[in-house]
């Protein structure tokens, strides 16, 4: 399942929701992205996430039913927010569970590895310099195409 | 032919979307944007990293030799840094 929303999401909430009446989960990985106050060595005051309605769901959808199809998952969920978040607000949930711990952490870590490179999201990112638009990192491109090279199944 | 542009492309071409109707022969993305590019100076500074730029037809990522048509949703932008 997948969301993509300007609100902040509970995480309790969501994790109950997700495992609700499924016990034959045995384990659940989540990642939570939060924004740092600090950029480099700038301070910041906030964060503007932009990104491409329709294209975006599509894309989550379809990194969302790839974990599916590369690991035994119970459930799956991708929340990302976009709008103006401050620093210490939750940006965005993964989250696998599995019957066992190792398929709930590798699907876990998929999912937010080839979202950073997929979902068509962008940053700006407010500073004492200024607004500017974060740039991509080759370290993102590194850690996805992991999943490509070493990960159980690895056509794209 | 709509044209959608975001993060810092939207900011130098000046416009978040604009209705666009190139002639026939620009008939795949790299044409399109060879074309686009000449049509500001905003859009040559924004268009003139192409290897730096991400296109998307219809809601799917694109390749240069794709081919576009009157029709189409082209969106452009940076290097996606969600997450």
């Amino acid at each position: 399942m997948i969301r993509v929303q300007r609100e902040d999401f509970d995480l309790g909430a969501e994790m109950a929701a997700l495992t609700a009446g499924n016990h034959a989960i045995g384990g659940l990985a989540v990642f939570v992205g939060l924004v740092r106050d600090v950029v480099g060595e700038a301070a910041l005051g906030a964060m503007t996430l932009e990104h491409y309605p329709g294209m975006t769901e599509r894309m989550l959808q379809r990194i969302d039913a790839e974990a599916n199809r590369r690991w035994p998952l119970e459930a799956s969920l991708i929340v990302h927010r976009y709008g103006r978040l401050e620093p210490g607000e939750q940006i965005v949930l993964v989250a696998a569970a599995s019957q066992h711990r190792q398929a709930a952490f590798d699907a876990c870590h998929f999912l937010i590895d080839w979202l950073k490179t997929k979902a068509p999201f962008w940053k700006l990112e407010e500073t004492e310099d200024g607004p500017k638009w974060v740039e991509a990192r080759a370290g993102d491109d590194q850690a996805a195409n992991r999943w490509r090279e070493s990960g159980p199944g690895t056509r794209e | 032919m709509k044209l959608l542009y975001f993060a810092w492309l939207k900011t130098k071409i000046g416009t978040a979307e604009e209705e666009l109707s190139p002639p026939p022969e620009v008939s795949t993305v790299a044409a399109l944007l060879d074309w686009l590019a000449a049509r500001s100076g905003g859009h040559a500074e924004a268009l003139a990293d192409r290897d730096a730029l991400g296109v998307a037809v219809n809601l799917e990522y694109a390749r240069p030799e794709d081919p576009v048509g009157p029709d189409d949703e082209i969106a452009l932008f940076p290097p996606v840094t969600g997450g």
